[in-house]
């Protein structure tokens, strides 16, 4: 099966370590994708809270490239781009008058049921043993916390695949690359989103109360699928230091990039260095079981 | 026939827990809907036979309907759900036919819905006014007609009996 | 045939929009009709009088009455045409007022529309045929479903009128769960206290036949002749020989290897047990999955120390059969189950409430055991992981009900009253202790209900806080719940000690495949449906069967009890005569014709069909036939249209007569 694939925004700039580590990722485990051509905005944060409309049409405007492109499938990385699209998508499902507005905007007839997946779908549906099977670094030692945010696995009508409040699909994943998991309470709880850039008191505050409660669950790592997750729980920590003096540097990774390292990429490889803070201290723990 | 001063003849078969009792309450309600559907009330709209409605449309209706409890709500716990299975494979039947699928219609309407059996009486009859007279069995069949007021005599007995029992072989 | 016509004009309501006088003498033209008048008012009792002279005077042997809805005034009508000398199924109403003058305006169509309505009836009565009532015995007992508070109530209303009961309880003891529960709302009496008394009443009652341990399997026949095939379970314990010592259950060596399910799981029974000290009967019960005699054939501590000899391992299942004239289905209810690894639930459980995975994280009914005198604690209100006294509790309502996203879209109506109770029983037992509620909603609809909120708000200093629960998590022994006050705008972060969610009520399990089995239908949630949700409340639409208590929706003690009380009285109601008349609309077979495919069987809803072997003169069966059981048929009419040979006739409404109204569109 061939997926089309929509990087969004954020996977070509802050998250640019992302789509590194996904496009590798995926290139080693034998699935094929197709970039959508000249895909544009998702419709995501300025477009859907000041105009409806236009978050629909762009949303369906990307969908409507790939049902172009004869894709029957658009992989979207960004929790936020899977929200925007499949979000639009059962909007002009359910109801004809947004169907010909969008339609008409988008001088198109929208045909085939193009599906949506995110991430931690994709992994699922195209079969964790083909993660167990090429395994080539041991990463027991990594107790990751996985954390959702709040929008990967939400609206919980829409979405489906998981429990929306207690979910634990990633948990089935992160456990295929071989590392461990921990049980912690804020899988879902809120990271300050958007609020990062006006109000950053308030994003630091929460993600280290998520960073906190998952090292108090005994977690070394915690893993993301998001782009907004990740900047504001890695980036954000060196304004956490400087709020508490007490915090230390706790890695966080993307899904794919613990993937990455389970097949055996190295971090420069997945673009881990790429990020703020750093994954040295456990340099030893993957360059050890790498020789085993 | 005279097209403009034409109004369509329709029978209605309904069951009589809810959809009859939805027609009283319209009546109760003072809704208003157009006069040309007669009811012929049966206990459940189960017991509709298609042979009924052949034998509305040979006997000079324009159009049916049948109407019944909706799904799960039947007085009889499944009565109406034998009718959908029934209709579903008689509509497709009656098309095949040549006989137009609007004018048999089916609907649901409980005891309370009175508006909507005045809607619904409302739109059949405007959908069959729309299609103009049911002619193809009433050639067939003119020796049968009974003309009004002038009824000849008591209808023939054994000429029922023969009928249905043909059409069901 | 000579028929009388008799058009009303309803005073107005008619005669306003119906040309009455022209109707009346169109019809008077129709072959047959020897006598055809309109009146002002049909149905008063000039108007009555009018038809009975009629009928004497004209010899009548049908008659039409245009008027109201046949749902109005045929009875009035066919007892005029009785109290005449006409059968009572000789009459037709042809409804000219709701389906004809109430909603039309031209004053021709009307009149033309009555004229048709009227000729269709008059069609009809020709070929209508005097119908009499069917008569069916009544066997005067009564099968109880379930010996819960329902069940124990209606068999001993039952009983108390003299008729036999059959009661009949799947656990081993009766009681259900108002046994399990420690006081009761709004009085604050103790549940076992006034519940005991009755449970024995019940034991001791000569009029009713106890059959606990055992389920319902069959029902055959129909109103005042049910046959019931119940499966009495094997107990593994000789019933008669049985002293009820508890020797046996005191000896048992098998003690932490199955959770106590009247604990609701906070403690462990033996292999051989009674649910509760006050069990009826008090007759243990051996669990063979656990017991280690069934594993390895050894022990048999039971049998050395019982001296009356009554341990019997070889026991096995027995098949009992009753016949009773009518069945009142008292099924109770069960907790819904919000653990998410629940495999029995069918509606998506509350991870996020870390049910099943925090220990001190309990439904209402554990609450209830906690805080019973006879419970785990003996009345002592401790966390189940620890035994510590919490010092703060949470209690969440409405979790499953009202929650369309969980499947369960009603309100479970007990939760807010429980809740509130728990709530002051916990800060009446803990003096220091806080007790928080989130509430969606407060219903306190009853006597006293109200006031006893008050009561738990203002003097026992409950916390009401209007919001939901997001999420609960446990975090340095404390269980954080993060909820939002909707009142305050803001969200609340609680560290409870214990956390009590006020579970949703659902039906009892198997309720869906015992409802099949007695063929009564039910909701989407599987709760019984009710004859007429205002009017027939207590009485299912299967004619004999009756509701009581929380099978049929969530339902509070005093509820369930008057329900059971009512279910009762409509069997005593139905005993009051030796025998049962109904309306002869039912279906009759053909036999001549019946072709024998039986389609009519797999359509009936009521499972009248039966099979019925037709003999030749020397006695030997050569073709089979369907039967239909009058007693059972309700007169829907669907085996008619299902028939293939049109050899079914539904009385009062046959083909012969709907062609005739068809013909006469």
């Amino acid at each position: 099966m061939k997926y089309g694939y929509f990087p969004g925004c954020s996977l070509t700039s802050s998250a640019k370590e992302y789509d590194i580590s996904l496009r590798k990722v995926i290139d080693k485990l034998g699935i094929s994708f197709d970039e959508i051509n000249d895909w544009s905005c998702c419709g995501a944060t300025s477009a859907h809270v000041t105009n409806h409309k236009l978050s629909t049409a762009l949303a369906m405007r990307n969908i409507m490239l790939a049902e172009q492109q004869g894709l029957d499938n658009i992989i979207a990385p960004c929790a936020a781009c899977y929200n925007r699209l499949i979000i639009s998508q059962n909007e002009i499902g359910k109801h004809t008058g947004i169907r010909k507005e969008t339609e008409d905007l988008l001088s198109v007839k929208f045909k085939k049921d193009v599906k949506v997946f995110n991430i931690l779908e994709l992994f699922l549906k195209s079969g964790l043993n083909k993660i167990i099977e090429n395994r080539k670094r041991e990463l027991s030692e990594l107790k990751a916390a996985c954390y959702y945010g709040c929008l990967l696995v939400r609206p919980a009508a829409i979405t489906k695949f998981d429990d929306a409040e207690e979910p634990e699909s990633m948990e089935k994943i992160v456990e295929a690359t071989g590392a461990d998991t921990v049980d912690w309470n804020y899988k879902t709880e809120c990271c300050g989103a958007a609020h990062s850039i006006a109000r950053r008191d308030i994003v630091v505050d929460l993600s280290k109360k998520i960073i906190d409660d998952a090292i108090t669950h005994g977690a070394n790592v915690m893993v993301v699928a998001c782009p907004m997750c990740h900047t504001n729980l890695d980036m954000r920590q060196r304004a956490m230091k400087r709020k508490y003096p007490d915090h230390k540097e706790f890695p966080v990774l993307y899904l794919t990039e613990l993937i990455g390292l389970s097949l055996g990429m190295d971090e420069k490889e997945l673009g881990i260095d790429l990020h703020y803070t750093n994954f040295k201290y456990a340099d030893t723990l993957l360059n050890n079981s790498a020789k085993g | 026939m005279d097209k403009q001063n034409w109004e369509p003849k329709i029978a209605a078969f309904v069951c009589n827990w809810c959809t009859y009792t939805g027609a009283d309450l319209a009546g109760t309600s003072r809704l208003k809907y157009p006069a040309n559907c007669k009811i012929i009330r049966v206990m459940c709209s189960g017991s509709i036979d298609p042979v009924f409605i052949l034998k509305a449309f040979e006997r000079g209706a324009d159009g049916v309907l049948v109407s019944g409890c909706h799904p799960n709500d039947c007085h009889y716990n499944a009565g109406n759900f034998h009718a959908r299975r029934r209709w579903d494979f008689f509509h497709e039947l009656l098309d095949f036919i040549g006989i137009e699928k609007g004018r048999l219609q089916f609907s649901w309407i409980s005891a309370s819905e009175g508006k909507k059996f005045a809607d619904v009486i409302t739109k059949v009859t405007e959908d069959i006014k729309a299609m103009g007279p049911f002619t193809a069995y009433k050639k067939m069949n003119s020796e049968f007609t009974i003309d009004f007021p002038e009824e000849p005599s008591e209808l023939p007995e054994p000429e029922f009996q023969e009928n249905s029992d043909k059409e069901t072989e | 045939m000579k028929i009388g016509v008799f058009i009303c004009h309803c005073g107005e309501n008619i005669s306003s929009t119906v040309d009455c006088p022209r109707v009346a003498d169109v019809c008077r033209t129709y072959t047959g009709v020897e006598y055809s008048v309109d009146y002002k008012y049909m149905c008063s009792d000039p108007g009555q009088n009018l038809i009975k002279d009629a009928i004497h005077k004209y010899n009548l042997d049908a008659i039409v009455v245009g008027s109201c809805s046949p749902h109005m005034h045929e009875r009035t009508f066919r007892n005029a045409a009785v109290s005449a000398g006409i059968n009572p199924f000789m009459v037709e109403i042809a409804n000219l007022r709701e389906h004809c003058s109430w909603v039309h305006d031209n004053i021709e169509a009307a009149t033309r529309k009555a004229i048709e309505l009227m000729r269709m009836a008059i069609e009809k009565v020709k070929r209508d045929k005097p119908l009499t009532k069917i008569k069916v015995p009544i066997t005067k007992r009564v099968l109880v479903i379930g010996g819960g508070i329902a069940g124990i109530q209606a068999a001993l209303d039952t009983a108390n009128a003299g008729y036999e009961v059959v009661l009949v309880e799947k656990e081993p003891s009766i009681g259900g769960h108002m046994s399990q529960l420690s006081e009761t709302f709004p009085t604050l009496d103790c549940s076992q206290c006034i519940l005991t008394p009755r449970m024995v009443e019940v034991h001791q009652h000569p009029k009713i036949k106890l059959m606990t341990y055992s389920e319902v399997e069959r029902v055959e026949g129909f109103i005042g002749n049910f046959k019931v095939t119940i499966k009495k379970k094997a107990r593994h314990i000789n019933e008669d020989k049985c002293s009820g010592c508890g020797m046996c259950i005191t000896k048992c060596p098998i003690k932490k290897k199955a959770y106590n399910s009247f604990e609701e799981d906070l403690a462990f029974r033996p292999a051989v047990y009674v649910p509760f000290p006050q069990a009826i009967p008090n007759i243990p019960v051996i669990d063979e999955t656990v017991c280690t005699y069934y594993k390895t054939g050894k022990c048999g501590m039971c049998v050395k120390v019982c001296d009356r000899e009554a341990i019997d391992f070889g026991q096995k299942d027995t098949i009992h059969v009753a016949d009773v004239g009518a069945i009142i289905v008292a099924t109770g209810f069960k907790l819904y189950n919000i653990d998410k690894k629940s495999a029995d639930s069918k509606y998506k459980g509350y991870g996020e409430y870390g049910y099943g995975k925090y220990r001190d994280v309990i439904d209402g009914l554990q609450f209830e055991r906690i805080a019973s005198a006879s419970g785990p604690t003996s009345g002592e209100i401790k966390r189940p992981s620890d035994g510590r006294v919490p010092k703060k509790i949470a209690f969440i309502q409405c979790v499953g009900s009202r929650d369309d996203s969980k499947g369960i879209s009603y309100c479970s109506k007990i939760c807010c009253m429980y809740t509130a109770k728990q709530a002051m029983l916990y800060r009446h037992k803990v003096h220091d202790g806080e007790a928080y509620i989130f509430y969606m909603d407060i219903r306190a609809g009853g006597k006293m209900y109200e006031e006893f909120v008050r009561r738990a708000i203002e003097e026992d200093k409950v916390k009401y806080i209007r919001g939901r629960v997001s999420r609960i998590y446990e975090e340095d022994g404390k269980y954080i719940v993060k909820g939002e006050d909707t009142l305050a705008g803001m969200p609340v972060e609680i560290d409870a000690d214990m956390v009590v969610l006020a579970t949703a009520m659902i039906p009892q399990d198997g309720a869906e495949s015992l409802a099949r089995t007695i063929g009564i239908p039910y909701d989407k949630y599987g709760f019984f449906n009710e004859a007429h949700p205002k009017l027939r409340p207590v009485e299912s639409t299967t004619a004999g069967v009756f509701l009581a208590g929380a099978c049929q929706s969530p339902k509070d003690i005093p509820e369930s009890v008057s329900m059971a009380s009512a279910a009762a009285s409509k069997a005593i109601i139905l005993f009051a005569n030796d025998t049962l008349e109904r309306e002869p609309v039912v279906a009759k077979v053909n036999e001549d014709i019946c072709a024998g495919c039986f389609y009519c069987m797999k359509v009936c809803p009521f499972g009248a069909v039966e099979v019925k072997d037709v003999k030749d003169i020397n006695g030997i069966v050569y073709k089979e036939v369907a039967y239909i059981n009058q007693g059972v048929c309700q007169g829907c009419g669907t085996c008619t249209a299902t028939c293939l040979s049109k050899s079914i006739e539904l009385a009062g409404f046959n083909n012969e007569e709907i062609f005739a109204e068809i013909a006469a569109l």
